[in-house]
């Protein structure tokens, strides 16, 4: 080409890859609602997991006594017992309460007691376990001994540990795919891209520029919930900060990728927001964030696997937890960069520029 | 020296024919103005010279160029501006320039810019902040970025108080005095009379009258009313037996 022969002049402006990650940049942190999913959505979200899951002492044996006589000597023993809440519950009400979850186990003051509860669910079988063991030591039980126990709290082995990950994880594909669906479909409907188009831009620098300019955002997104999971439920960090940076940077630029292709062709918000929701709230479900995505069949597992979200929590969750290294994640980094390189070809195969 | 030549263009729209085997000419230096009604096909024909659609039939060369071979120097020397383009609302004006000086090779720093369409005192103003005529500036300095050779405007004053339009009258007038050539829509004849040195009035796609306003004006002989200069208005009126604007 001609151009490249000649001495390219920019009259003071920087390559245009940076101009229009920059101009992305700065149309973001100057909408305010958008800073506000980027930075205050992952500590609300944080918060509300420091509330569900306080660290030490287990969840207690929540259990009712139906009234009768002998309710005030089985009420007595129990509520002399570690690890047993009574709860008391108006008359009539107990069946429901025991459906709804509120008490785990309702007893009731036969000769001998009488345990209602759900054998389905953990705490009603350990609820079981706790009030039985009581009130047969209370009635004269004599134990063949005492055995020594030795509490230990492995770290990193509670439901939070392995849940924070998986919120990262959903966190980085959320606002990777938003913020650049959102931004393009605007820019189309605003006839700015044919305007672009008109210009002597690369397709090729528009589409990466939109990419990059989500990443400085990164460092929020998923830092946040990670350090207040680090150092306000104190979840171990196994894995090294490098690692985790690498992980985060592939999810983030395979999701971007993947907003581009389904920004593609979409010229409403609604359009744009079905398609968002199409492809996010089945990962969601299938990709293992709020439980463990072993739960499903076999036959589906392969495509489980080849799911970005999963590729990139069960990274995650490798490094953070395991402290895998970059060659033990190195299936799921080849899954995501494979999402993000065809989906980006795809994009700027497809994109509608009008 | 030819800027602008394009024979037999025809676009149609599933059924409709946008533009039919429209054939015209610019040459250098030289401020050629499309005139006729909405829906005439002046957009559709300034979008084929543009490079934007692909006409269904017919030739075009600008600037000696065709757009299969040379798309992207063509892009470094055209400047446009598109009709319906809203400029991200949320950068500043200076920011905006910036973007688009980015893309070419060559041409102004942003402070010419921003002197030549006289918003060196909205310089830090976001874009969303600023009046109807000073957009349409923002839009023609962005065209003007590479220093074009050759500048399309789509309808550059429509929706413009008489002042703005006035002020960017100006404006391209010093982008001709600099030896630029401009390609423009307009359905304002005033616009046309004061700007273009020729004119081609389009009506369903086609070409009906072309030559200079005084030349065609001329042409309808005495003028009809005597109070009454001739316009471009009465030259529509006596082709097509119908008013420009139909509001």
């Amino acid at each position: 080409m001609k151009s490249n022969a000649r001495v390219i002049d920019r009259g003071g402006a920087h390559h245009p890859l940076i101009e229009l990650a920059v101009a992305r940049l700065r149309e973001f942190v100057r909408e305010p609602e958008a800073l506000f999913w980027a930075f205050v959505f992952p500590i609300l979200m944080s918060i509300a997991l420091a509330i569900a899951f306080p660290g030490g002492g287990g969840k207690p044996a929540v259990v009712a006594i139906e009234p009768g006589a002998g309710s005030a000597a089985i009420r007595q023993t129990l509520s002399a017992t570690p690890g047993i809440t009574i709860r008391d519950v108006p008359p009539g009400g107990e069946e429901r309460a025991l459906r709804q979850g509120e008490v785990h186990l309702l007893i009731v003051p036969t000769d001998p007691p009488t345990y209602r509860f759900d054998a389905a669910r953990d705490e009603s079988r350990i609820a079981r376990l706790l009030a039985d063991d009581a009130l047969k030591r209370a009635a004269g039980r004599a134990d063949p001994f005492t055995a020594r126990e030795q509490p230990v709290q492995i770290a990193g082995s509670r439901y939070v540990d392995w849940l924070i990950p998986g919120i990262v994880g959903m966190n980085i594909m959320g606002t990777s795919m938003w913020g650049i669906g959102f931004s393009v479909v605007q820019t189309r409907m605003r006839k700015l891209l044919k305007r672009l188009l008109a210009s002597p831009m690369r397709k090729r620098e528009y589409l990466l520029a939109q990419v990059g300019g989500r990443l400085v955002f990164l460092a929020p997104e998923a830092g946040v919930p990670l350090v207040f999971g680090a150092f306000v439920l104190g979840m171990p960090i196994q894995g090294s900060i490098a690692t985790i940076c690498i992980v985060c940077l592939v999810g983030a630029l395979a999701f971007g990728g993947i907003g581009l292709l389904l920004a593609s062709r979409a010229r409403t918000f609604e359009a744009i927001s079905g398609l968002m929701n199409l492809t996010m709230v089945p990962m969601w479900v299938l990709s293992g964030v709020f439980f463990s995505s072993a739960n499903f069949p076999q036959p589906v597992q392969p495509i489980i696997q080849a799911l970005p979200l999963t590729a990139l929590i069960d990274a995650l969750r490798d490094v953070v937890l395991e402290g895998a290294g970059v060659p033990g994640v190195s299936r799921e980094l080849a899954v995501l960069a494979a999402w993000g390189v065809a989906s980006f070809g795809i994009a700027l195969r497809f994109f509608r520029w009008r | 020296m030819v800027a602008v030549q394009c024979d037999r263009l025809v676009k149609k729209y599933d059924d409709v024919v946008a533009v039919d085997a429209l054939s015209f000419s610019v040459d250098r230096g030289e401020c050629f103005g499309l005139l006729g009604p909405n829906g005439a096909g002046k957009t559709t024909t300034i979008e084929i010279l543009e490079g934007l659609l692909e006409p269904d039939a017919g030739d075009v060369q600008i600037l000696g160029l065709r757009w299969r071979d040379h798309e992207r120097e063509l892009r470094q020397r055209l400047g446009v501006q598109l009709q319906e383009t809203q400029l991200a609302e949320k950068l500043t004006v200076e920011e905006t320039l910036r973007l688009f000086r980015s893309f070419y090779h060559r041409g102004r720093t942003i402070d010419e810019l921003l002197r030549i369409v006289e918003l060196e005192s909205k310089r830090r103003s976001w874009v969303g902040k600023l009046s109807g005529g000073q957009k349409q500036r923002l839009a023609v300095a962005c065209a003007l970025a590479g220093d074009p050779d050759l500048l399309f405007l789509d309808e550059p004053t429509t929706g413009l108080d008489p002042q703005s339009r006035r002020q960017l009258w100006e404006l391209l007038a010093r982008f001709r005095t600099d030896g630029g050539t401009i390609v423009l829509t307009t359905h304002y004849m005033d616009e046309a009379e004061t700007l273009c040195d020729r004119v081609a009035i389009v009506d369903h796609g086609k070409v009906i009258a072309q030559g200079s306003p005084r030349g065609l004006i001329d042409s309808l002989g005495a003028p009809r009313v005597v109070t009454h200069h001739g316009t471009l208005e009465d030259v529509f009126v006596a082709l097509t037996g119908r008013h420009l604007r139909e509001e």
